[in-house]
């Protein structure tokens, strides 16, 4: 909890790296890498805020791909009927995802353990169920973007531009996340997680503390869905789908729970060790799992937690 | 003297077992009332339906004057009655000082502002030094920056009773506050709670009776999820249906 430099100091680096990489990767006429890079940040700011709901609320939820891809599919819903600024189109999505969070949250959040699991679990998949149902969000095929979004004065057609607003939105979310965890908000979730019984007893509302938890993280899985349907052309029901739940999960777990940047290192390191084994083996599901069962046996706080001591 | 507890017929089971049934008792503002009785008396399933944690079958709590029996944890920690627990409750990976700051803070009810969610906890030095003050109440002034999984049971004890305080409860409810201590840990703990006679309103529970006798103001006798006797120490002591029930197998 102590403010270290050197920490400060890295961080700054690497943003620094960050913000440079798509000029490096254009003066070496790999233009095709900004979108991959793009794409891994957006994962990580949806495993961020899962991240924050896991690891500093303590509630293991499987059903984020909901408000992932509620956000996508607001996106290209407005989009459809004529809305194309992101300054509309974005928050909306997040503000949509946050009102799915409000209710599924509230209806589910006074279950724990194996039945929080299932009972996310299960609104997720009957969100699936009923978008692939509906004939206007495009079925199964899903509902493509007749462009990108529009983000005046920026031009998000350019695909560095889009690359560093999804930076800088990462960037903001992890730093608002840090804010967050260090208010009295922050604290009371640490006692939370460390002892439901005893903040029950100290008169704090268990419930709503938790509430606000699932809906900010599921928000901001709800802004990056808006970014993924930026990138991918489209909102797909793949990204409502359970396996990109679990997916989720796996990247928090991989990068560290509860740990500040656990769920964007989780993020780099399965979209980039599936593409890198992509290249050389057919079999790269494999060898991604044993990379994920080695960090669980060996570094049960994940990689967030081999480099640092974070938090 | 005024009631600031009553509690009457007050009726709870578990399955077929009443462990709270037919509970008439008052706690008066000021006095320290003890509540003993054997294992498995019903004193803890008492504690539970005066916190809130369990809501009673049958019968009525009132509080300062209103009728709190349904109300929820939450409500009755707002209206001032606060536990601590036989089995120590803290936050265990959190330091002393953390753990009462966040006592200090349960009492900060502003949840529309939006300050609780973007400033520091650490710039809020009031409540820092308030809870610095808490623990040297408790005497764990050198102790503020361990870690609460690393200091002696007896420490944590002490430390629930400060976060307990730290709530600035009007009723004080103590679960076996020394449970589980040594003689020297159990003499401090009993010293802190003379120390809050007089000013603070308690109700506890306890096994030792030289302590008990000790302590309190008032003594109410549990036996069988009924208060068989309750009156001054002396009273209780002499009391034949105490001997019999309670002392008896105690001596
Ligand atoms: N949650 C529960 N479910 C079922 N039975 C319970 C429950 N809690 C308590 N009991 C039973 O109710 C009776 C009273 O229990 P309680 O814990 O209130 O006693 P106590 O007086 O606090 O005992 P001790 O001195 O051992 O702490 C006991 O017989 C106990 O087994
Ligand atoms: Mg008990």
């Amino acid at each position: 909890m102590k403010p270290s430099h050197s920490g400060t100091l890295a961080e700054t680096a690497l943003l620094i790296a960050a913000v440079a990489l798509p000029l490096l990767l254009q003066a070496f006429g790999e233009d095709y890498y900004i979108g991959f890079a793009t794409r891994l940040l957006i994962f990580a700011l949806a495993a961020t805020g899962l991240n924050f709901i896991v690891g500093y609320g303590g509630m293991v939820a499987f059903g984020h791909a909901a408000f992932f891809g509620i956000g996508a599919y607001a996106v290209a819903l407005l989009m459809n009927a004529g809305i194309f600024s992101a300054w509309i189109t974005w928050p909306v999505a997040v503000a949509a995802a946050a009102l799915a969070a409000l209710l599924i949250g509230a209806a589910s959040l006074r279950t724990r353990g194996v039945y929080f699991i299932m009972i996310t679990l299960a609104f997720a998949q009957m969100i699936y169920y009923s978008v692939v149902s509906l004939e206007f969000a495009g079925g199964d095929d899903g509902l493509p973007l007749e462009q990108r979004s529009t983000l005046v004065p920026l031009d998000l057609a350019d695909d560095a531009t889009l690359y560093w607003v999804t930076l800088g939105l990462l960037a903001a979310s992890l730093m608002a996340l840090k804010r967050l965890a260090a208010s009295r908000y922050g604290r009371a979730l640490t006692g939370l997680r460390q002892n439901e019984t005893r903040m029950e007893a100290l008169g704090y509302p268990v419930q709503q503390i938790k509430l606000v938890c699932f809906v900010v993280g599921s928000a901001v899985a709800g802004l990056a869905g808006a970014l993924l349907a930026n990138q991918n052309g489209m909102a797909s029901p793949s990204q409502l789908y359970w396996t990109q739940s679990g997916m989720l999960l796996v990247m928090v777990i991989l990068g560290g729970v509860g740990q500040r940047f656990g769920g964007m290192l989780g993020a780099i390191a399965l979209l980039g060790l599936e593409e890198v084994l992509g290249r050389i083996t057919e079999h790269s599901h494999f060898y991604v799992g044993l990379a994920l069962l080695a960090v669980v046996l060996y570094a049960p706080r994940g990689l967030a937690g081999l480099w640092g001591r974070q938090k | 003297m005024t009631a600031l507890l009553e509690i009457s017929g007050l009726k709870r089971h578990f399955g077929g077992l009443w462990a709270t049934n037919g509970v008439d008792l008052d706690v008066v503002t000021g006095e320290v009332h003890a509540l003993i009785g054997p294992n498995g008396a019903g004193k803890t399933t008492l504690i539970h339906l005066i916190s809130g944690e369990l809501l009673p079958d049958a019968g009525t709590l009132q509080f300062a004057g209103s009728d709190i029996s349904q109300c929820t944890t939450h409500d009755r920690v707002a209206r001032g009655i606060t536990r601590s627990y036989q089995i120590t409750q803290i936050f265990p990976r959190l330091s002393l000082l953390e753990n009462v700051r966040l006592a200090v803070q349960s009492r900060q009810r502003d949840w529309g502002s939006s300050l609780r969610f973007w400033r520091p906890a650490s710039a809020d030095f009031r409540m820092i030094e308030e809870a610095e003050d808490w623990l040297s109440r408790v005497g764990l002034a050198a102790e503020v920056s361990q870690l609460a999984c690393d200091v002696s049971h007896g420490e944590r004890r002490a430390l629930e009773l400060a976060m307990a305080l730290a709530t600035r409860p009007r009723l004080l409810l103590l679960d076996e506050p020394m449970a589980g201590m040594g003689p020297e840990e159990s003499e401090h703990m009993a010293r802190l709670i003379a120390s809050l006679k007089g000013e603070q309103t308690v109700l506890l529970v306890e096994h030792d009776m030289d302590i008990v006798f000790r302590l309190a103001d008032r003594v109410s006798v549990l036996v069988s999820g009924r208060i068989i006797v309750s009156g001054t120490p002396d009273f209780v002591r002499e009391h034949p249906a105490v001997r019999s029930a309670y002392l008896g197998d105690a001596l």
